[in-house]
């Protein structure tokens, strides 16, 4: 019976990230709009796009292989458990141990890798350039994001997400590290996701673009996919901040229903406020050379290695 | 009969088959009978290596050789993991090459040498003293190298010879030196005296120690010795070149840790930092040069140089855990530097097969003139993106497993107690994991040009999916990647002795943990569970297709490439593979070599065609290599004059090396 | 207590290492004295905070000082003169930011290879406020050694006296820190003031030809 209510708390988080990734994306769109002093579309609208994405025919470019058909179900397929496997309401579920943060990072690069690969599918230069950016970036923001897990994962002994998140509970310290990596992190989520000042995930046919160019040639259902794949990647970097930075509220394994509610509804609030956050601060910059994204993100780099330096000269270690 | 004479008569019959082949080859077509015979003796000597036994190291001693001596032979815990691995590789190659040895023009010139090859190797592996060690170790040096120059009516094969052969001797000579300072003025030169001898002095294990990285790491392909890599690896055909780099490189990695974690006795902690700094700047050098590559082949030797420092970065690892007497943290690096040792050869030579089925294809190896062969070789195609996802580092498949454990590792590095390694070991941690996320760039890149897209040349387009041997070799090969991704616990269990006997600890026996997940120190630490991840991805993405099929439409049109409106018929318009690399160039590219871009743009009116250019320089050929060459030229011409002496002359010369002699005798303590 | 005072004095000294890194990356010259700015304030909240939990008064005044000096008056003096010399809104040409910041990371390293273990006897609090004041120190040389424009060379500059302070203020006992620091800063408005005397006189020489040329050939 414990059992299955854990597979059942398992499935429900799944559901959930699912659920809640348009929301997100919606919700940023309307606070940036609403930050802009325009009406902006309902927050539901990115519902509708994928509904509407989903009714309309593919259109597939003559040569695309097996590969580009294939690949938003295995972008889609990696990037949602990878999703599942970052405690949203709860720690301690079913399959967390199944993979740690080093293994969750890794699966966003497995989606990465196929979704370059899409790009350069049907031998266009658009999805080249994307492709080619893509990793390029990638090369700097992986390394970033390993150095921060490192600092994590001194501080808190562990690589798992639920052991990270009880040892922060359990140890509320004012740690400078901490900070460095919560900075670092947060520049690997912009670049990872495309948001400003990175790439700007609002325009088109725009010689800086990177996730669009990659997914130019994608219609209909794939394009759905792929679409709601991105939308769940910033919903995993949300709930990795929330978990390691935040974890108040995250409801302990083998907790009862009423906890796990209150999780979910701290959640929420975690994400709304993070959002909102976000949607001021894409506001409030513009987007950047695509040569000084190296740089952005090797502050994040050197944001990890100087946490992890300063780890040896702190109190405990 | 013991598993150790089995192996030793499996060798002697592939020497024996190597003379065979000598015979035949004039004749017909004799390669798919010498190359199933390979097969076979590899897959017994495979046997050999995996059957159970106890623990105790089987010995034998054969009268050959030096006199006096004879030929020691041993097989040990760790001998047997590396054998396994060498002959796995070798059987597969064997089974590609029934396939793939049928277009060779020139198999009298391969044929001879394979088996000899082979044979070479499991010889290293079995030899129990420094002189057999040695000459077996020269002998796969020089098979190797006639299987280099099989191609040598191209003038840029016999340079690649000529290099691997200099380099080679001067690895042997390396080792021969660090044997002889092991086995010290009493000359006992069987490993079992040595590992009884101490060297007492303080700088003498060093020495010994950074002459044997000199001696393996130059086989292996450590910066800066790793110039003759990408010469020598592609030049040979394509399942030598996956021999080569799949499983001669591991013979290297074999011997260094023979003598670094068993011979040279217990170490000293700052033994590990060259081996950290060495590796960690061998991986991203590796990775960043193998990034630029448009050569196919070339490209896969340059991240077979990635690997290594891969290793070299985890033994150095265990080394420092060893040292500092933390036996966990110690087999958990070894394990993890043994894994990936297993993981490298089996996917490194997938790609290389891979290459290989594609040269014969098109008879391209440069990614620029292919393209789209996705199309024409879909199945080729789908076993090299697997070994790619492989090598890239991405779960659920195998080359993750080993990654991350050596990750594991690093993050086990803040109890030692030496401050310069607490700070060394993460620096090498970032190199790692820069590396990793460049091998995947590198791997998209080297697909995506030559599989995906438009086929840039006539012959890419008409392209030919290879035959069923290769296939079979390759699927092979993919299965067992993707076997040792999900189920890595086995494996871990396998190496366990080997770390038990050589580190003195052991990770956790991971065969007994529920659902088959991988927990290296503890469950609260740290788990990976490849298979879980792997069904939950299937799940998910089969899940995702039937909801897409339910809410959607299953209509679908073919029509021309969108791209923006501005689509263009011609192929050359799509992403090269320079044009691919270019941005990770100009980022980090300045590191490893001096890019320059060349624009030649015509004056308004000129009809001429604008030109563009990227001249790469490498820095360790110009700041290493050039000196040293310019230096021995220029001693040479200096030697030169002593052709010229009077008979006066030479007896100066006789009595001046006299006396300094009878001077250093009498000198010495 | 004790824990909390760590944490609090860690988190002041890590952050002015991280600034004096912010310090390397800025390449506009505005943006150079805000971060400046917030190196001094740093620094004073840190000299404070030593104040408070080591019960020292005096260093009360040194934060004082520092924030009135270093945080107030040479920024905005620097920020007029640069709108005088209309070099307000250049952006200094830096070559390879990575490496120099890989460099500064092998500073900071060392800095902490080379003052732990030495100080492996001392208070703690002390031993992480030296390696960290030596690493700013550090990284204060490597901006001074990196750019050629002189006013981010004298803003290197008095980011390594930063460091100085912190130096002085970590290790107890040291009744001198105030007047030190007085002459420091005193010396450093001294140099920042030679700078643009230096670089005004410049710019009148360049109007004044025959000028230039006479004290070319007295240099010669």
């Amino acid at each position: 019976m414990a059992m299955i209510f854990e597979f059942v708390v398992q499935g429900a988080q799944m559901i959930l990230v699912l659920a809640l990734a348009p929301l997100l994306i919606g919700f940023i769109r309307k606070v940036k709009a609403q930050l802009l002093r325009r009406r902006g579309p309902s927050i539901f609208q990115p519902y509708r796009d994928l509904l509407r994405l989903m009714r309309k025919e593919v259109v597939l470019a003559d040569n695309a292989s097996w590969l580009f058909r294939s690949a938003p179900y295995i972008i889609f397929g990696a990037t949602w458990v990878a999703a599942s496997l970052v405690p949203t309401f709860g720690t301690g579920l079913m399959f967390n141990w199944s993979a740690d943060l080093i293994a969750v990072t890794a699966l966003l690069g497995s989606a990465r890798f196929f979704l370059a690969l899409a790009g350069m599918d049907v031998g266009t230069s658009f999805g080249g350039i994307g492709s080619s950016r893509e990793t390029m970036f990638a090369s700097i923001a992986e390394p970033a994001m390993i150095m921060i897990v490192f600092v994590v994962a001194l501080i808190d002994g562990s690589t798992q997400l639920t052991e990270i998140a009880a040892h922060m509970l359990a140890h509320v310290e004012l740690r400078v590290s901490l900070g460095l990596a919560l900075i670092g992190l947060v520049i690997v989520a912009i670049a990872e996701n495309g948001r400003i000042p990175v790439d700007n995930p609002a325009t088109h046919l725009e010689l800086t673009m990177v996730h669009e160019a990659m997914v130019l040639e994608y219609s209909g259902r794939h394009l759905a996919v792929i679409e709601l794949a991105a939308a769940m990647k910033l919903l995993l970097y949300f709930s990795l901040v929330a978990c390691i930075f935040v974890p108040w509220g995250l409801a302990p394994h083998g907790a009862d229903f009423g906890a796990m509610t209150f999780g979910a509804a701290a959640y929420v609030i975690k994400l709304a406020v993070g959002g909102f956050l976000l949607a001021l601060f894409e506001i409030s910059t513009a987007k950047m050379r695509v040569f000084r994204v190296p740089d952005f993100l090797g502050a994040a780099l050197m944001l990890g290695l100087l946490g992890t330096l300063l780890l040896f000269v702190s109190r405990s270690l | 009969m013991t598993p150790l004479t089995a192996a030793l008569w499996s060798i002697g019959a592939l020497l024996g088959v190597g003379g065979l082949a000598a015979a035949l080859a004039r004749g017909g077509d004799a390669s798919r009978f010498i190359y199933c015979l390979c097969g076979v003796l590899c897959l017994i000597l495979f046997g050999a290596a995996v059957v159970p036994r106890t623990a105790v190291a089987l010995t034998a001693t054969l009268p050959l050789g030096l006199p006096w001596i004879g030929a020691h032979f041993r097989l040990d815990v760790l001998s047997a993991f590396f054998l396994a691995v060498v002959n796995l590789g070798g059987a597969i190659a064997s089974l590609y090459a029934i396939g793939y040895g049928a277009h060779e023009k020139h198999p009298s010139r391969i044929l001879p040498f394979f088996p000899a090859f082979l044979a070479g190797m499991n010889l290293v592996l079995l030899a129990d003293d420094a002189f057999s060690f040695l000459v077996a170790w020269e002998f796969m040096s020089l098979s190797s190298c006639a299987l280099v120059l099989a191609h040598h009516h191209d003038a840029e094969n016999r340079r690649a010879g000529f290099i691997y052969l200099i380099m080679a001797s001067f690895g042997t000579l390396a080792l021969l030196m660090a044997f002889g300072l092991l086995a010290g003025s009493v000359g006992g030169y069987s490993f079992s005296a040595i590992r009884e001898a101490t060297l007492g002095e303080y700088w003498k294990p060093g020495l010994a120690l950074a002459l044997t990285l000199l001696g393996a790491g130059s086989k292996a392909g450590l910066v800066p010795l790793h110039i003759w890599l990408p010469l020598a690896h592609p030049a040979a055909p394509s399942h030598v070149s996956a021999l080569m780099s799949g499983v001669m490189t591991k013979v290297a990695v074999y011997g260094f840790v023979r003598v670094a974690f068993d011979l040279l006795g217990p170490p000293a902690f700052w033994w590990s930092m060259p081996l950290l700094t060495i590796g960690a700047i061998t991986t991203v050098l590796g990775i960043l040069s193998a990034t630029i590559q448009s050569d196919l082949k070339k490209l896969l030797a340059y991240s077979t140089i990635e690997n290594v420092g891969i290793i070299f970065v985890a033994l150095g690892l265990a080394l420092a855990f060893k040292a500092n007497g933390m036996a966990l943290p110690a087999a958990l690096a070894f394990t993890a530097a043994l894994l990936h040792v297993f993981n490298h050869s089996l996917f490194k030579s997938l790609l290389f097969f891979g290459a290989g089925a594609v040269l014969n294809a098109t008879g391209e190896r440069d990614i620029e003139r292919l393209g789209g062969l996705i199309h024409s070789m879909p199945r080729t195609a789908f076993l090299f993106l697997g070994a790619c996802v492989a090598i890239s580092a991405l779960p659920p498949l195998n080359g993750f497993v080993s990654e991350w454990l050596i990750f594991q590792a690093v993050l086990l590095s803040p109890s030692l107690p030496q401050w310069s390694l607490k700070l060394l070991v993460p620096a090498a941690g970032v190199a790692l994991a820069l590396s990793a996320a460049l091998c995947a760039g590198c791997f998209v890149r080297a697909f995506g040009v030559a599989f995906l897209g438009r086929p840039r040349s006539i012959t890419a387009k008409n392209a030919r999916e290879t035959d069923l041997w290769s296939l079979a070799a390759m699927s092979g090969l993919l299965a067992l990647c993707l076997l040792a991704g999900l189920l890595p616990s086995y494996l871990i269990d396998t190496i366990s002795p080997a770390a038990r006997a050589f580190v003195g600890g052991h990770v956790p026996t991971q065969g007994d943990i529920p659902w088959m997940s991988i927990v290296p120190i503890a469950e609260s630490r740290s788990s990976y569970n490849g298979l879980l991840v792997f069904i939950f991805i299937l799940f998910s993405a089969f899940l995702s297709a039937w909801i897409v099929r339910l809410l959607g439409t299953h209509a679908l049109r073919r029509g021309p490439a969108w791209d923006c409106g501005y689509p263009d018929p011609s192929p050359v318009t799509q992403y090269t593979g320079s044009s691919f690399a270019e941005p990770i160039r100009r980022a980090l590219g300045h590191v490893a070599f001096v890019a320059r871009d060349h624009l030649d743009m015509p004056p308004p009116g000129d009809t001429r065609p604008a030109r563009f250019g990227v001249e790469i320089r490498d820095r360790v050929w110009d700041y290493v290599y050039s000196p040293i060459q310019m230096s021995v030229e220029f001693g040479a011409d200096q030697l030169n004059k002593t052709h010229f002496l009077t008979i006066q002359g030479y007896l100066t010369l006789v009595f001046i090396a006299l006396v300094s002699l009878l001077l250093v005798v009498a000198i010495w303590p | 207590m004790g824990n909390l005072s760590f944490d609090v004095a860690h988190l002041f000294a890590g952050s002015l290492v991280l600034v004096s890194f912010m310090l390397l990356y800025q390449d506009r010259m505005s943006g150079l004295i805000n971060i400046f700015t917030a190196h001094a304030v740093i620094l004073s909240f840190s000299v404070g905070w030593q104040a408070y939990i080591q019960h020292s008064p005096h260093l009360f005044v040194t934060a004082a000082i520092a924030i009135i000096f270093k945080a107030v008056m040479i920024p905005v003096s620097l920020q007029r003169i640069m709108e005088r010399l209309r070099i307000h809104r250049d952006i200094e040409i830096i070559g390879g930011i990575g490496v120099t910041m890989l460099l500064g990371i092998c500073l900071v390293a060392l800095s902490l290879v080379v003052m732990l273990p030495a100080t492996a006897a001392a208070d703690p609090l002390a031993r992480e406020d030296l390696a960290f004041a030596l690493s700013v120190v550090l990284l204060g040389l490597l901006m001074m050694v990196t750019r050629r424009n002189a006013i981010s060379q004298v803003i290197g500059f008095m980011s390594l006296e930063n460091g100085l302070i912190l130096a002085a203020t970590g290790a107890k006992g040291m009744p001198l820190v105030v007047e030190i620091s007085v002459a420091f800063s005193v010396l450093i408005a001294f140099i920042v003031i030679g700078i643009f005397l230096f670089r005004i006189r410049e710019r009148f020489d360049t109007v004044d030809v025959q000028e230039l040329d006479r004290v070319r050939g007295g240099r010669r």
